[in-house]
């Protein structure tokens, strides 16, 4: 890949996903045919073989789900993609990877929904099921992409918060950023910094599987690798066995969101744009980000003081770079293509000391910088 | 070669789990744990290479106790989970344990997608005739007529067979026991994890708390018993008419193929691929 990388690559989203996906280590992909989200698939069919990987198509997403678990327990990086309706199929094995603590990389490219919805339309509208889609309690990671280019770093790192916080990581990509061509100039693999998975040291008679570090982190053993353990969807003990223990059990759901919480700093990416001096700000994300970046651009031309704080993690939602802009800005407009999911959010961390502006599109259309510079200059107070 | 059943424990129950397991006096499961655990000591296969994965109900707590590398997966998705691991890892010996509920109600369509694929993966299908875990609901191997907790007006819908499906699904190793023929079974499933390709063994298991009880079939023993009398040989089978055959439950080797093998056609590919790359 590296001899291509010296000029500039005329890619898709999807296509820089896959080139990501393949500089992260990614060795194994399983899933299902689904639009807009299978050139990811086709073009890893092509890409992994040639590089000792596995490719295959199973007989539908919950199956591709439990391969890549499966494969990533066998101790290799693993990732599927998908859209809504697949997206909606994978929550329960995406439940398993949550409790087992299974690194594993799940790009869902959003669609208009619900249901088949608009195959070929771009929405924003898996945002909070992104966030909750799987049942129960728990901390998840899900990460926006923007650009092409995003699609190629971000995918890498989403691959090294899995593996060093042993955890899925979901990217929301859309039918937007994943069909539009961009020249981008992908950085040399080498220079591409690439986490693995920390092994166990210990011999295997003191290796406990769920006993988690300091971090709440356990290292992880492969099978075959000569530790047996036990890897099961019930809540367990350190050892990975069942418990109903109470303690054992509060202890357990604990551990998992302290290993977010701490790693906070590092899981919680925003772009900030133009924001020293804001009085307003806009918070987008995935392709309205674009549109919300350009829109700025030429409000600031007129010498509006408005900035743009871009969402790159979703969740755990962002609220320690996000609260002091709401105490710094009068206003905020945050622009999606939903009825509101990210809004909800915006509000929930403001407590009432910002105004915050909905914009939201749920008629299958991409929302443009021009419809977000007039928005902005209605925001502004009169002189 | 006989293994002393300590042994047998010694080696391979965890040390480090606390007993009692969940399963009722009686079960079924535990003929078939023990019959897994003989094949796997005689076809001395290390502990290390071991994987055990296993779905949701009662068939599917058996690797929790065994000291293999085992995965407890979701209710159907086993043969998912295993398809990855024996993928991503080849060298590992992948056996995959299910209930029937579990093998061919959720999880069918990955059980004849699995047996189409054919991987070089052993499935154990522990076929009890109903939903133990969840208090005796109907499944697909459920007879007609029969009573569970959501059929008491009997039931109405037709049982279909495993090891047919697994046969028409394209597996190349498909074989059928009962927890009655203990030795059989155990020749069966050494026969299946030495084959290559997917390999089904079907064993018919008595769930007398949760079928035997309300369809008055007696208790454990009569229901291991009956299928004493039940049984007949492939060979008896062929020679009788499908009216004669009602009622019966046919063991031995159903089918034994040779046909290639997705793991190993898979390197082929890696290797044509390597090879384009090169030249590009
Ligand atoms: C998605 C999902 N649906 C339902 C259940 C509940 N459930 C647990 S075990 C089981 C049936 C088990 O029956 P079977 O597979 O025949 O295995 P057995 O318990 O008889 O060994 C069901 C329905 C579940 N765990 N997951
Ligand atoms: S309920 Fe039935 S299948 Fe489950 S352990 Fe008891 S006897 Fe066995």
């Amino acid at each position: 890949m590296s001899e291509q990388n010296k000029k500039p690559l005329l890619l898709q989203g999807n296509e820089a996903i896959v080139h990501g996906a393949l500089v992260a280590g990614c060795r194994f992909f399983a899933g299902y045919p689904i639009t807009p989200a299978s050139e990811i698939a086709e073009m890893l069919s092509v890409e992994l073989p040639a590089v000792g990987g596995t490719f295959i198509q199973m007989e539908d997403e919950i199956a591709g789900m439990g391969a890549i678990v499966g494969a990533s327990l066998a101790g290799t990086k693993a990732m599927t993609a998908t859209s809504g309706p697949g997206f909606s199929l994978i929550q329960e094995n995406l439940g398993y990877a949550c409790v087992a603590e299974v690194p594993c990389v799940i790009v869902n490219v959003m669609r208009g929904g619900p249901s088949t919805g608009l195959p070929t339309s771009p929405a924003q509208g898996d945002v909070q099921m992104a966030r909750w889609g799987t049942h129960g309690d728990h901390p998840i990671v899900v990460l926006a992409v923007s650009t092409v280019m995003d699609s190629f770093t971000i995918t890498v790192k989403a691959f090294n918060i899995a593996e060093k916080y042993r955890v899925p990581v979901i990217i929301l990509s859309d039918e937007v950023v994943a069909h539009t061509r961009e020249a981008v100039q992908l950085p040399d693999a080498k220079e591409v910094k690439v986490l693995n998975r920390i092994r166990p040291s210990v011999p295997p008679d003191w290796y406990k599987p769920y006993e988690g570090d300091a971090r709440g982190v356990s290292p992880m053993a492969s099978f075959g690798d000569g530790y047996r353990h036990h890897v099961t969807g019930l809540i367990h003990d350190e050892m990975g066995y069942p418990t109903q223990n109470p303690q054992e059990v509060e202890k357990f759901h604990k551990r998992l969101s302290r290993k977010i919480t701490h790693g906070f700093s590092e899981i919680q990416m925003t772009n900030s744009y133009y924001m020293d001096d804001a009085e307003l700000f806009v918070i987008a994300y995935g392709s309205v980000a674009r549109s919300a970046l350009r829109a700025v651009q030429d409000a600031r031309k007129n010498g509006v003081k408005v900035g743009l704080l871009q969402l790159i993690t979703l969740f755990p939602f962002p609220r320690r770079t996000i609260t002091p802009l709401l105490k710094q800005c009068k206003a905020v407009l945050v622009p999606e293509m939903n009825s509101g999911q990210i809004s909800r959010e915006v509000q929930r961390v403001n407590q009432g000391r910002c105004t915050v502006v909905k914009h939201n599109r749920i008629d299958g259309k991409f929302i443009t910088s021009w419809e977000l510079y007039h928005r902005i200059n209605k925001m502004i107070p009169p002189a | 070669m006989t293994i002393p059943a300590q042994a047998l424990r010694h080696e391979y129950l965890r040390h480090n789990k606390t007993f009692p397991h969940v399963w009722c006096p009686g079960c079924g499961n535990g003929i078939v744990m023990g019959a897994l655990l003989r094949a796997i000591k005689r076809l001395d296969v290390s502990k290390d290479e071991m994987v055990l994965a296993s779905g949701i109900g009662c068939s599917g707590r058996m690797p929790t106790y065994l000291d293999f590398n085992t995965l407890h997966t979701t209710h159907g998705r086993a043969l998912t989970f295993a398809t990855g691991v024996k993928l991503a890892n080849p060298a590992l010996n992948v056996v995959a344990i299910m209930g029937d509920g579990d093998a061919t109600a959720i999880g069918g369509n990955h059980f004849i997608h699995a047996a189409r694929r054919n991987l070089n993966l052993t499935a154990i299908i522990i076929n009890n005739s109903i939903y133990g875990m969840t208090g005796g609901q109907y499944s697909p191997t459920t007879p007609f007529g029969s009573q569970s907790t959501t059929s008491v007006y009997g039931h109405i819908e037709h049982a279909f067979s495993i090891s047919e499906l697994a046969v028409t699904a394209g597996a190349s190793f498909v074989a059928r026991a009962t927890v009655y023929h203990a030795d059989l079974l155990d020749k069966l499933l050494e026969k299946a994890m030495l084959k290559r390709g997917f390999a089904v063994v079907e064993v018919i298991s008595n769930c007398h708390v949760q079928y035997g009880k309300r369809n008055k079939l007696g208790n454990a023993v009569d229901m291991i018993k009956s299928y004493k009398d039940q049984a007949i040989t492939v060979a008896k089978a062929k020679k009788m008419t499908p009216e004669e055959r009602e009622g019966k439950i046919t063991i031995g080797i159903l089918e034994d193929r040779d046909m290639p093998i997705s793991t190993e056609e898979y390197r082929k590919v890696q290797e044509r691929a390597a090879k384009l790359k090169e030249k590009a």
